[in-house]
């Protein structure tokens, strides 16, 4: 079994849907993981709070800084990430599909190196 | 290749054990003879060759694992073949890949072109084609993508996938922007034996038929389709003598199958509406009616701008040019030159000169294809001829 990240990217900056509309989002992710940890696929899930929230050290001249984050300014931003276990890339891409269908934002399915 | 491809999961050693064993051959059977089943011999050696391989490299344990599975899977059927034909073009066009990198893999393990080749037919050098392929066999073993047929349920997505790249590498051959004929031509040649190896593994999918018949009967009309400066020929005015009576039979047997299926869809109307002008004797015999149903059917299944272009084109040899002209005004495809090429023609055909010239233009601006921009040009030339010309 190979493991994959499946990455939730939003829009930097995007404004959040309407609190129903949200809701319902919440709903279908929840009913998404479930199924992953019925068919034992799912390892771990976890949103995460806006990029301006982020911390970022880095050595410099054999001193390590603390600076605000985020590290790299992009146009989208990870919103939360799910890790899965499947045996191939079609596997990841099923359960990546049904992510993508519940959330609406497009997702981004990344294997992870072997042997760890 | 494809059986060891699918054994191994490893693209670039599979390769080398092919060229090992092919290498092997090439030493022992001008001396030994050649044996009874060749390409029984050149699987059996290149799997003992990848044995070998993976053994002296064995330092991880799932290299070790993958040699256990060679040993084990020795007896190699016919349809086992085909069936590992088969998945490895699925591998190979999976829409997880670049739609460059989908045409190269095709060509070089499927189609057997070599890099150069390749290269050469996409203007770029041999250093970036190879890169090109190594990422996007890197990309396979990697990300786990995988060697299978696809379930029923998305058969119809990937099989679309595996048909789109087959269809651009013959629109490479037959219409590309540049590159020397006779390149152009290798890579018509070559999307057509595609499209025939696609049939034989696929003999049930009538897409793959419609497809083929569509190449067949376009292909037919490569000899007619430049004068002998080598400037376009438009279809109205082409010397219909010059077809390919041989394919044009084929395209349109291939599609006669296609009816008996009744599961019409984009390529089989294409090949459908090919047909129907080759059917024509000469342009002013043309069935203008039946082509029109076939694009209602079209826009009925399958809606997009450039259809409705192509369908008031139609329109416009039926109820005249103004009409045609109104439907083409509707459309949004300011990027496309055609849509300017057609407009042009069709106010050229009302008389409105001065419109029809800078569409005209404006096609020149959008057109890739010298020789489409040479056949522009004389048109854009004809009509400034014709306003400066004393009445």
């Amino acid at each position: 079994m190979k493991q994959y990240l499946l990455s939730v990217c939003y829009p930097a900056g995007g404004a959040q849907p309407p609190p129903d509309a949200l809701q319902k989002i919440m709903r279908d992710v929840h009913a998404v993981q479930k199924e992953m940890q019925s068919a034992g696929v799912w390892v771990f899930s976890g949103g995460l709070h806006p990029a301006n929230t982020a911390t970022v050290l880095r050595q410099q001249g054999g001193e390590l800084v603390t600076t605000d984050g985020p590290f790299i300014e992009s146009k989208e931003q990870i919103g939360g990430i799910t890790i899965l276990k499947a045996p191939d890339l079609d596997g990841a891409l099923g359960w990546g599909r049904k992510l993508a269908r519940a959330i609406g934002v497009p997702i981004e399915v990344r294997p992870f190196m072997e042997n760890r | 290749m494809a059986v060891l491809a699918r054994s191994l999961r490893d693209l670039s050693l599979a390769e080398e054990a092919v060229q090992d064993a092919f290498t092997t051959a090439l030493q022992r059977w001008p001396a030994e003879g050649i044996p009874p089943a060749p390409a029984g011999w050149i699987i059996t050696t290149a799997r003992n060759r990848a044995i070998d391989r993976l053994r002296r490299e064995a330092s991880r344990d799932e290299r070790q694992t993958a040699a256990l599975q060679l040993m084990e899977a020795d007896k190699t059927e016919d349809h086992v073949v085909q069936d590992d034909h088969l998945r490895l073009v699925f591998t190979c066009c999976h829409p997880a890949l670049a739609a460059e990198a989908r045409v190269a893999l095709t060509l070089r393990l499927i189609g057997g072109l070599s890099t150069g080749e390749i290269a050469r037919a996409f203007l770029v050098s041999e250093p970036t084609m190879a890169q090109r392929l190594s990422r996007a066999k890197a990309k396979i073993r990697d990300a786990g993508i995988p060697y299978r047929i696809p379930e029923a349920d998305e058969l119809p997505e990937r099989l679309a996938a595996v048909l789109a790249v087959v269809y651009l590498v013959f629109n490479e051959g037959y219409s590309s922007a540049s590159g020397d004929e006779l390149l152009r031509t290798e890579l018509s040649d070559e999307a057509l034996r595609l499209g025939r190896l696609l049939r034989e593994l696929m003999p049930d999918e009538p897409e793959v038929n419609g497809l083929l018949a569509l190449m067949l009967l376009v292909d037919a009309r490569r000899a007619a389709r430049t004068d002998a400066g080598g400037a376009f020929v438009k279809l109205a005015d082409q010397d219909r003598s010059k077809w390919k009576r041989a394919e044009i039979a084929e395209g349109h047997a291939l599609l006669r199958l296609c009816l008996l299926d009744d599961r019409p869809g984009p390529y089989q109307l294409q090949a459908a509406i090919n047909a129907v002008h080759s059917d024509a004797a000469d342009a002013a015999h043309t069935d203008w009616r039946q082509i029109l149903a076939l694009y209602d059917l079209w826009m009925a299944m399958a809606p997009g701008p450039v259809v409705a272009l192509n369908r008031a084109v139609v329109v416009a040899e039926l109820d005249g040019a103004a009409r045609g002209l109104r439907l083409v005004d509707e459309l949004d495809l300011s990027n496309y030159h055609p849509f300017h090429a057609v407009r042009a023609d069709l106010l050229r055909r009302l008389g409105r000169d001065a419109e029809a010239s800078a569409a005209y233009r404006q096609a020149l601006a959008t057109c890739g294809n010298l020789r489409e921009q040479a056949f522009l040009r004389s048109r854009l030339e004809s009509m400034s001829a014709a306003a400066t010309a004393p009445p």
